[in-house]
């Protein structure tokens, strides 16, 4: 076992994969000569080479586009879209093309594309440098869709996409890179060194994609949550005094509607929080799932607890970002309700 | 000495030299309040490419429209934002101009018609293009003038754009700021053909290589096109062969370069080199730049002084601007 922050683990994921696998390379801006933006690729095309860790033009359609055709052609692609933000230009490709190539073909052809892209707030990066748009990728049918929240995880769910054969889009949420984060910006930070899950085997494992994880087990409340919010929702529940279960997700699709099941029958009560924007967002996946498993055994409606509906804000990050109060005051209208 | 520098005449130079100044001091004071905590989030500095800026704005006139990027602090102040306005919104303040919603990546400005800092490469290109076609279509004589840094050119937006520009035959300025790295990769490592102008011409579009770092002749380019582009000549392309003198952003070693190379462009920096040549013409003194460097100085302190003293929206207003409003245009 080695201490790691979630860059380094999931650069020792990619850098497992290309010395395992030959049909593995990496592509997308900066990634090689420059080691990508937030270091995730730091190292790996000195150690690989240009053939296998290429650096791309700023064409965010082009890399996914690539990427599919090299996967369809006997590759294992993982591309970067520097940040979610940039993801867009690509959507086309990842909705029209790479989501739906199994289907469309019968099964004769498939991509087995990761697309890593960091993701979230909590960076002061504004309206093009913070956004959370998991649940438009988890809309479409032919996407597996993964969040890690935290070293372990990432590594182990990383691997698991490049191996998956089936499209990922790997949502890596940047604010937690380098440590935990309970949503106070005031207080210093953390590092993964503190936190159970920074210490990350060396070598090749994984965490099974379509598994969410029980992070804190209680009696009173389930919370569902995913990324940076696993550890905000933590903090809210020990500064209630709470007895709440903390789900991690982990992965959106395939959702593992068991474990969420599960819990919430045991508690009777649920929160659901995520970053990204309310309306139309996954939480409402996660809430009517819930709601139509788990009615009979429900105390209290299930609360949303998210992003507010507007653009990501420079000012006032802290006002949008949905930290522990916010989820406190959900957690209590939950435990109060009869 | 220079033949152009020798005709602009001392009121020229110095007004063109006083306008770099200001964008150069006001930066370089962002830097200090970044370091300070006051400005946060990621901000992209011009230093070095100042010219193409201060070039192209004199030229334009106030019914032309302006398309920007996140490095646009430069053009936001050459357009004629108040400076008070972009720093307060550097500081995220209510008085910012755009009331702290955007940071120094998405400046707006309605009353110098300034459509953004848009922190997605490319992503001005085709709103551009909108700007133009409904200019032509409801018959004003306005353009738009459009600027991107070479990166952007390997984006489909790109591509796009300059066809429906040169097809429509529309009054589109694209001004490409080709300062050699995006981000932390060479042109000639990340595109295929790394002449932009080359590029602009493959779609017929009159397309020219320029010293971005000379802002006189910048500011004939832009003359000559703009002179072309209000004459229903359709777009033009410039490619301004400039130099970012610092780092992409406030969190970049620039590992990707040799600083033999910077320390080279340092010499051909946009302000040094007007002064030098025009102190050699006679043209202006070390007192008329100490004078210049000291105004611009006080207008950055005022700016700050300003931010500083502003108010932040009141967090419930948040959620405005999202939708029309009851009363809005």
């Amino acid at each position: 076992m080695a201490q790691m922050n979630m860059i380094q683990a999931l650069n020792s994921a990619m850098d497992i994969m290309l010395g395992r696998d030959p049909n593995v390379v990496i592509l997308g801006e900066d990634v090689g000569y420059f080691g990508g933006v937030f270091r995730v690729t730091d190292g790996l095309q000195r150690k690989y080479g240009e053939h296998r860790v290429l650096d791309t033009p700023i064409a965010e359609g082009g890399i996914v586009a690539a990427a599919i055709g090299m996967g369809v052609n006997g590759l294992r692609p993982v591309a970067e879209v520097q940040f979610a933000d940039y993801i867009y230009p690509a959507y086309d490709q990842i909705v029209s093309e790479l989501a739906r190539l199994r289907y469309r073909s019968a099964g004769d052809f498939f991509a087995p594309v990761t697309i890593r892209t960091p993701c979230g707030g909590g960076i002061r990066g504004g309206q093009t440098h913070s956004q959370s748009p998991e649940g438009i990728f988890a809309h479409v049918s032919g996407l597996k869709v993964v969040m890690p929240s935290n070293p372990y995880d990432a590594k182990g769910l990383l691997i698991a996409a490049i191996e998956d054969d089936d499209p990922v889009v790997f949502f890596e949420p940047k604010r937690i890179y380098n440590g935990p984060f309970d949503g106070d910006p005031n207080k210093p930070a953390v590092p993964w060194s503190t936190h159970p899950k920074g210490e990350v085997p060396e070598g090749h494992y994984t965490v099974p994609i379509g598994k969410a994880e029980v992070v804190r087990e209680g009696g009173d409340v389930s919370i569902v949550t995913y990324g940076t919010m696993v550890h905000v929702c933590e903090a809210a529940a020990r500064s209630l005094g709470l007895d709440a279960e903390v789900i991690d997700v982990r992965s959106m699709v395939p959702l593992d509607v068991e474990t969420l099941v599960n819990s919430v029958k045991k508690t009777g009560r649920c929160v659901v929080v995520h970053e990204a924007t309310r309306f139309g967002g996954f939480g409402g996946e996660l809430s009517a799932t819930l709601q139509e498993e788990c009615f009979w055994h429900l105390e209290a409606p299930i609360l949303r607890v998210a992003g507010w509906d507007t653009p990501y804000p420079h000012a006032f990050e802290w006002e949008y970002f949905p930290g522990q109060k916010r989820v406190a005051r959900a957690l209590t209208a939950v435990m109060e309700a009869r | 000495m220079s033949v152009r520098t020798a005709r602009a005449g001392r009121e020229r130079v110095l007004g063109l030299l006083a306008a770099m100044l200001r964008i150069r001091q006001f930066e370089e004071t962002c830097a200090r309040l970044y370091g300070e905590g006051k400005i946060r989030g990621f901000v992209h500095l011009c230093n070095g490419e100042e010219a193409v800026a201060v070039g192209v704005m004199a030229t334009l006139g106030p019914g032309d429209a302006i398309v920007s990027t996140y490095r646009e602090h430069g053009h936001a102040l050459a357009r004629g934002i108040p400076m008070d306005a972009v720093m307060a919104e550097m500081y995220g303040k209510a008085t910012g101009c755009s009331r702290g919603r955007g940071g120094s990546m998405h400046l707006f400005d309605a009353a110098t018609r300034f459509y953004g800092g848009n922190a997605i490469v490319g992503g001005g290109l085709p709103l551009a293009v909108g700007l133009a076609l409904a200019e032509k279509m409801q018959g004003r004589k306005g353009l738009a003038a459009c600027f991107f840094g070479e990166g952007a050119a390997a984006e489909g937006e790109f591509h796009e754009s300059l066809n429906l520009a040169a097809l429509w035959r529309l009054p589109v300025l694209f001004i490409c700021e080709n300062n050699l790295y995006a981000m932390g990769t060479a042109l000639e490592r990340s595109q295929s053909q790394t002449s932009i102008a080359a590029r602009g011409a493959a779609y017929g579009l009159p397309s020219e290589a320029v010293s971005g770092m000379d802002v006189f002749a910048v500011a004939e380019a832009a003359g000559r096109a703009v002179a072309s582009i209000r004459n229903g000549g359709g777009p033009v392309l410039l490619e301004m062969c400039t130099y970012r003198l610092r780092a992409h952003s406030m969190f970049d070693a620039q590992l990707y370069r040799d600083k033999a190379e910077v320390e080279a462009w340092q010499k051909r920096g946009p302000i040094v080199s007007l002064t030098t040549r025009a102190k050699a013409a006679a043209l202006m003194t070390e007192e008329d730049y100490q004078r210049l460097l000291a105004a611009a100085d006080a207008e950055v302190d005022e700016a700050v002084r300003f931010a500083e003293d502003s108010p932040w929206e009141p967090a419930a207003d948040l959620g405005r601007f999202v939708y029309a409003e009851a009363g809005s245009p």
